[in-house]
């Protein structure tokens, strides 16, 4: 594979010549590759930055993949900074990370102090000048764990283990343009930039706060063909009509349990795409893909090696093991990334049923009613089952006599709320209880059903569960 | 629990409040025994709880969607009152902690 030649981001664009005909789109502005043959985006002379720590924290994403794509084999370590970082965090981060130097976009004035840091500004404009882009070093890609809670968790990669799965498009394939609702400061959106860079095509970015249907119909105008998601990204998607506007040749599904309600809606969608999901997670890595149509993934994936991934059930739970994985966590943490034999347990619980392995939920997620343990997911799969929900949450109910019982949050599908007449509202969470019953154990059936105009997704794109 | 359960209502508007209580927790019992597929027994005051035909799970339910139609907990409240052993127990716990909360 043409990286492993490569020694940095750089290298393996302008060695393939990808460079040339890559462009990323953001909001209002976009960049060909090209043009970063003639200049820099960063204010900062690229050899300051050569064997530092390196922050890159933007509030726009094309400035950000500028920056990555600069300081990739410059840099000793380049920390991807997710939008949503708190800033209180950012003096854990720097010192975790030992970070000496903070590229950004936002004014300067307004970081923390962060005393001997130095803080570059960069910009989603090129100027021209003469760079000298020699790579001397495997830069270590620092990424934070999708966890929303408490202190940030941060892995150690590198662009090797980063871009395993990404294999170039064959040359028949037509311009491949990505556009993706994640970030590209996460693993999944991470993902898709090296797609595009590396695999050959182009990118629209999403904007800070974008409204998805702009941001589809954005995707559209610049012909977007490979279009990725959570599931939860992509039932709002479909919930907004805004899917009416895009007719992408491949949607994938990444980051949650892929049901197979969410499968079905989309191919419906798009009945020329390929529709398909994958299990990736940033300790783990891209682990497979799935573009049978149908949710789980056949049990024959377990034990083959594909491209040196290893999957194994145990206890129930699925655990990894690639030269895709992250190397070790970063900072001070006791916690261990792999095992003695070089797994990563991804706490993700599956279920076999006949010749496939279905997710079941989160192990840490699990809703304990009077001893009896429900995964959440589970039941919103059947909830979600029921032609009138668009979106459903589950989670643990405080209750003095089971410990707990299971609540359900419920999207419709016709969006409404308060604007269904009092009688139709009761009459549907009837019959979804009734669904609920005749589908699951009697306790996982929600106790009780709330009605509401959304539920609440994370920035990574993920059900906002309690636990996360 | 055995003094009258109407001694901390005012006892003229009270009366009314707590036979609404009581139509709204028998009504919940019935519903919730329909969906779990149970007999439920005639719910006299001194009933006791655990042979009044739901199970613990039913119970939990039931508390909760009372909760939801009276915005009252009262094992959340009432940490240091006893557990309710008959149906009465229980009617008056929430007609206590109803009254309480109103006040």
């Amino acid at each position: 594979m043409q990286l492993r030649s490569s020694r940095s981001l750089w290298e393996s664009l302008s060695t393939t010549g990808r460079g040339h005909d890559t462009r990323l789109w953001a909001s209002d502005v976009a960049v060909a590759l090209s043009e970063l043959g003639h200049g820099s985006a960063l204010s900062v002379s690229l050899d300051a930055l050569r064997g530092r720590s390196v922050l890159v924290s933007t509030a726009n994403q094309l400035a950000a993949a500028l920056a990555l794509i600069e300081a990739d084999g410059l840099a000793r370590r380049l920390v991807l900074c997710p939008p949503d970082l708190d800033p209180a965090h950012l003096p854990y981060v720097v010192a975790t990370a030992g970070v000496e130097i903070i590229i950004t976009d936002n004014d300067a004035a307004t970081m923390p102090g962060l005393g001997g840091v130095r803080v570059a500004p960069c910009s989603r404009s090129v100027t021209h000048g003469e760079i000298d882009r020699t790579a001397e070093c495997e830069t270590q890609w620092i990424l934070f764990t999708s966890g929303t809670t408490g202190v940030p968790k941060m892995v150690v990669h590198t662009l090797r283990t980063l871009t395993g799965a990404i294999k170039p498009i064959g040359a028949l394939a037509g311009p491949v343009v990505w556009a993706t609702f994640y970030d590209i400061r996460r693993y999944g959106g991470l993902q898709i930039l090296f797609r595009a860079l590396i695999g050959g095509g182009s990118l629209v970015l999403a904007a800070a706060e974008e409204p998805l249907v702009a941001f589809l119909s954005r995707a559209r105008e610049h012909g977007a063909t490979h279009i990725t998601g959570t599931p939860s990204h992509w039932r709002h998607a479909l919930m907004s009509g805004a899917t009416q506007c895009v007719s992408p040749l491949y949607v994938r599904l990444s980051g949650e349990i892929a049901d197979q309600t969410v499968i079905d809606r989309l191919q419906a969608q798009f009945p020329e795409a390929d529709v398909a999901h994958a299990f990736a997670s940033t300790e783990a890595g891209v682990a497979f893909e799935v573009t049978d149509g149908r949710a789980g993934f056949p049990t024959s994936f377990v034990g083959r090696l594909d491209a040196g991934v290893d999957l194994r059930i145990r206890d129930d739970t699925l655990h990894i093991r690639s030269p895709r994985t992250a190397l070790r966590y970063l900072g001070s943490t006791t916690e261990s990334l792999l095992d003695d034999d070089g797994f990563v347990d991804t706490g993700d619980v599956v279920e076999q049923r006949g010749d496939r392995y279905y997710f079941v939920g989160r192990r840490g997620g699990i809703i304990n009613v009077g001893g009896l343990k429900i995964h959440p997911e589970e039941v919103e799969a059947v909830i979600n089952r029921h032609p009138s929900v668009r979106m459903s949450l589950v989670a643990a109910r405080k209750n003095p006599i089971t410990g707990s019982i299971v609540a359900a949050d419920v999207v419709l599908a016709s969006g409404a709320d308060g604007t269904l007449d009092g009688t139709v509202l009761e009459r549907t969470k009837a019959e979804i209880l009734a669904h609920c019953r005749s589908a699951l154990a009697p306790h996982k059936v929600p106790a009780s059903i709330r009605v509401v105009n959304a539920v609440q997704v994370t920035r990574s794109g993920k059900l906002a569960r309690g636990d996360a | 629990m055995t003094h009258d359960r109407f001694t901390y209502l005012p006892f003229s508007r009270g009366t009314a409040m707590a036979e609404n209580i009581r139509t709204t927790i028998i009504s919940h019992f019935e519903q919730v025994a329909v969906e779990q597929r149970h007999t439920l027994a005639k719910l006299t005051d001194d009933r006791p709880l655990m042979e009044s035909g739901l199970d613990s799970l039913a119970f939990a339910i039931v508390v909760a969607r009372l909760e939801d139609a009276l915005g009252v907990d009262p094992f959340s409240v009432a940490m240091d009152a006893q557990f309710p052993v008959t149906f009465g127990d229980f009617v008056q716990m929430y007609e206590k902690t109803y009254q309480n909360a109103a006040t």
